[in-house]
């Protein structure tokens, strides 16, 4: 019994120390962001809004621009919330996402910073309300809209002069949800969502796509400058060139990728990152694509785990029934 | 010249006895080499470590078969080329990585343990003293072992610890370019410690442990009453037979026998964190690649030197350095600072017991404080467990010189 009270002592003493270092200074290190479900309503931006209003008004500066902001933000939302409601025409949304086309083609320009992302499986990823928001202003709907106020323009700014009646927005958020729905796989849900700026190099994925292979070292050196060249132009736009995300579901709790993912002003303010409007059918295939290559061990540590917990609790029964032949008649 | 038998088999026992004399080194080694009867399984750390450190070997050398100590290819060796293509390399690693946690969980009992029951004392200082030269070898063994991967916190907890080197006001930037072979950690930096650590120190670490089994043969093993046990006469006891009356056991086969069973337990401990929470050993943050342009908000070493990260934290440049340096070197002297005649275990040793589960807590605080960022309450909190520790030095010569001999 002995031995049993001073195993609980060791074992005590051994947990309170893995709280305090695992745990609890975690908890004090990361700031507690509250996640929304992937749902896209404004909640979270009007929050910003208006906490930054109340940061101006304590300190007296630019107070009117601060509750500008938050005005333009309510309008927007619930504008936004105005067009979720209107029954979309599925056969018209088909003629309107025609426009849509002429940039977001899959050809793989650049068109002002960042190539245009694939939409073959819009429906499949992105939310409704998102959907609906990023038509009708790019910059709002990202939530970046600090970075476009007075310097430039978003490069997708011009759809709000081609797409703006509401009942078009409907109907084309209507035709995606509709038909560019189909079933999805983690690797394309990457390369629609992320790709574009994020490369994956343990699965050859760069800002262009998956890295063909060649079998002529000029090739592959010529393909390597086009990527280059690529980056380039998404580092002047974003201001950095966004990391590669090969091993970023080991960096980053899941947590903090969910909110990160869903609104990225919450964790790194001010981040030239846009909100991408996952919804969390379409946030599940990224993270499953983020586990395959950046955690590939899962399954056969799973597999293995048990096995070899077994093997020695077998050894240590028999290795206590050892020790009771040898310990039986010293006392 | 030495009798040999003429007719003895080539490699038979007999054989080998007469040139290697193996009975009497099993004899001394092994099977009469006595251990107390009175001992409870933290007696069994010893062995928990050697396999540890065994496994530590091991799975080093199958990680060393891939990585690539280089600053462009190692951060890509370790997480992809071992984690994705070799086979079982996940396992190798995260045995490795888990192993080299525990270890020091392991040490810190260990040592514990040997200050609780007054084990570094009267005749057993060099045991003490070989365990802390361990406890030193392993710490350079973790620090360079951890520059390997070149994640963030490989790079930022290089650039801080190498630092330490400028010794506060002295500046001696010319030491910390010698050690680091550059202005900052970069490819001279990690390939030397890359060096020390699959090397030199693992060399220096199998020297030490040799030596500090040997520094226990003949000081033998405290028990658990610390009890100045005469081994011959136990020794004969149990040879006659009477085992009961024995204070002592043979180390092989009936300490060991013990040995083994806490070593299942303990695997069992082992293998469940290797496949279901090897993260608590492998910190998010050196999944990141090395940057030295993106100083990490937070940095600090693995959980084992926290406690003295710590102490040198909360105190301006110059007295912080003093205080850990002092830090490093307090547990060598503690055979010599605690003048108390006494070799018993602390709860019989009146105000000792106190002083060693405030010794206890206080780590404990210094190791969680030292992790938390230095900011309002915990910095307040740091600096009392940092004064805290200093004082126990004094404290313990102070209460051990009033203590009465049992």
């Amino acid at each position: 019994m002995r031995e049993l009270k001073i195993l609980a002592v060791v074992v005590f003493f051994a947990l309170l120390t893995y709280y305090g270092v695992e745990p609890y200074a975690h908890s004090v290190m990361h700031k507690d962001v509250e996640g929304y479900n992937f749902t896209y309503d404004g909640t979270a931006d009007i929050q910003e809004a208006t906490e930054a209003l109340e940061e101006a008004q304590a300190s007296g500066r630019n107070v009117a621009k601060a509750q500008a902001r938050l005005e333009v933000k309510k309008a927007f939302w619930s504008e936004v919330d105005k067009i979720a409601k209107i029954p979309g025409n599925v056969a018209n949304g088909q003629a309107v996402f025609g426009t849509c086309l002429a940039c977001h083609n899959g050809a793989g320009v650049n068109m002002g910073g960042v190539i245009p992302p694939n939409l073959d499986h819009a429906g499949a990823l992105y939310d409704k309300r998102y959907l609906i928001a990023v038509i009708k202003d790019p910059a709002m709907a990202s939530n970046v809209d600090h970075k476009y106020e007075n310097t430039m323009m978003h490069p997708m700014g011009s759809v709000t002069a081609m797409v703006s009646d509401p009942q078009q927005i409907a109907d084309v958020v209507a035709y995606m949800l509709a038909k560019k729905a189909g079933d999805v796989t983690p690797k394309a849900a990457y390369e629609e969502a992320c790709a574009r700026c994020h490369a994956m190099r343990y699965s050859k994925i760069t800002q262009l796509g998956e890295t063909p292979s060649f079998t002529d070292e000029k090739d592959e050196l010529a393909y390597k400058i086009k990527v280059l060249q690529e980056q380039e132009l998404v580092e002047a736009y974003m201001g950095k060139l966004p990391p590669d995300l090969s091993m970023i579901i080991r960096a980053r709790s899941t947590h903090f990728l969910e909110t990160f993912v869903e609104n990225p002003q919450s964790q790194l303010e001010g981040t030239s990152m846009p909100r991408v409007g996952l919804s969390q059918a379409g946030y599940d295939k990224v993270h499953e694509y983020l586990t395959e290559i950046g955690d590939p061990s899962k399954k056969h540590r799973e597999a293995l785990g048990p096995w070899v917990i077994g093997f020695f609790v077998i050894f240590s029964i028999l290795a206590y029934l050892w020790k009771k032949h040898h310990w039986r008649d010293l006392h | 010249m030495a009798h040999f038998d003429e007719n003895a088999k080539p490699f038979s026992n007999r054989w080998l006895d007469d040139r290697l004399a193996i009975n009497t080194v099993k004899k001394v080694l092994s099977t009469e080499y006595w251990i107390p009867k009175n001992i409870n399984f933290l007696w069994a750390m010893g062995m928990v470590l050697a396999a540890t450190f065994g496994l530590l070997v091991v799975s080093g050398i199958f990680l060393l078969m891939y990585y690539k100590p280089d600053i462009n290819m190692a951060f890509d060796s370790v997480n992809y080329t071992i984690m994705t293509e070799v086979g079982y390399g996940w396992l190798w690693r995260h045995i490795h990585g888990v192993a080299a946690s525990l270890v020091f969980l392991i040490i810190y009992i260990h040592m514990l343990t040997g200050i609780y029951y007054s084990s570094y004392k009267r005749g057993r200082e060099m045991i003490w003293l070989s365990g802390m030269l361990l406890f030193i070898a392993f710490s350079a063994e973790a620090f360079s072992g951890y520059m390997l991967p070149w994640g963030q916190m490989s790079y930022w907890a290089g650039m801080v610890i190498t630092n330490l080197f400028e010794a506060g006001s002295l500046e001696l930037t010319g030491l910390v370019e010698w050690i680091r072979g550059d202005y900052v950690p970069g490819d001279a930096f990690l390939l030397r410690f890359f060096t020390l650590h699959v090397l030199l120190i693992p060399l220096v670490i199998m020297g030490l442990i040799v030596f500090h089994f040997a520094t226990l043969r003949i000081p033998h093993v405290n028990n658990q009453d610390g009890e100045d046990i005469d081994f011959d006469e136990a020794a004969r006891l149990y040879k006659e037979g009477n085992k009961k009356e024995s204070k002592v056991i043979p180390f092989n086969p009936v300490f060991l026998s013990k040995d083994v069973f806490v070593l299942g337990i303990y695997f069992i401990l082992f293998f469940y964190l290797v496949f279901y929470h090897f993260d608590f050993a492998m910190d998010p943050v050196n999944f990141d690649p090395a940057d030295g342009l993106k100083t990490p908000p937070h940095i600090y070493p693995e959980w084992y030197f926290l406690w003295s990260y710590e102490i040198l934290r909360p105190f301006p440049k110059d007295p912080g350095l003093i205080a850990f340096g002092i830090a490093q070197i307090a547990f060598f002297l503690l055979p010599w600072i605690d003048r108390s005649p006494n070799v018993a275990p602390a709860h019989k040793r009146g105000l000792f017991f106190w002083w060693f589960w405030i010794l206890v807590l206080d780590m404990i605080a210094l190791t969680v404080l030292g992790k938390l960022p230095p900011e309002g309450i915990y910095n307040t909190l740091g600096t009392i467990s940092a004064i805290i520790f200093l004082l126990l030095g004094p404290a313990l010569i102070l209460i051990t010189k009033l203590e009465k001999k049992l």
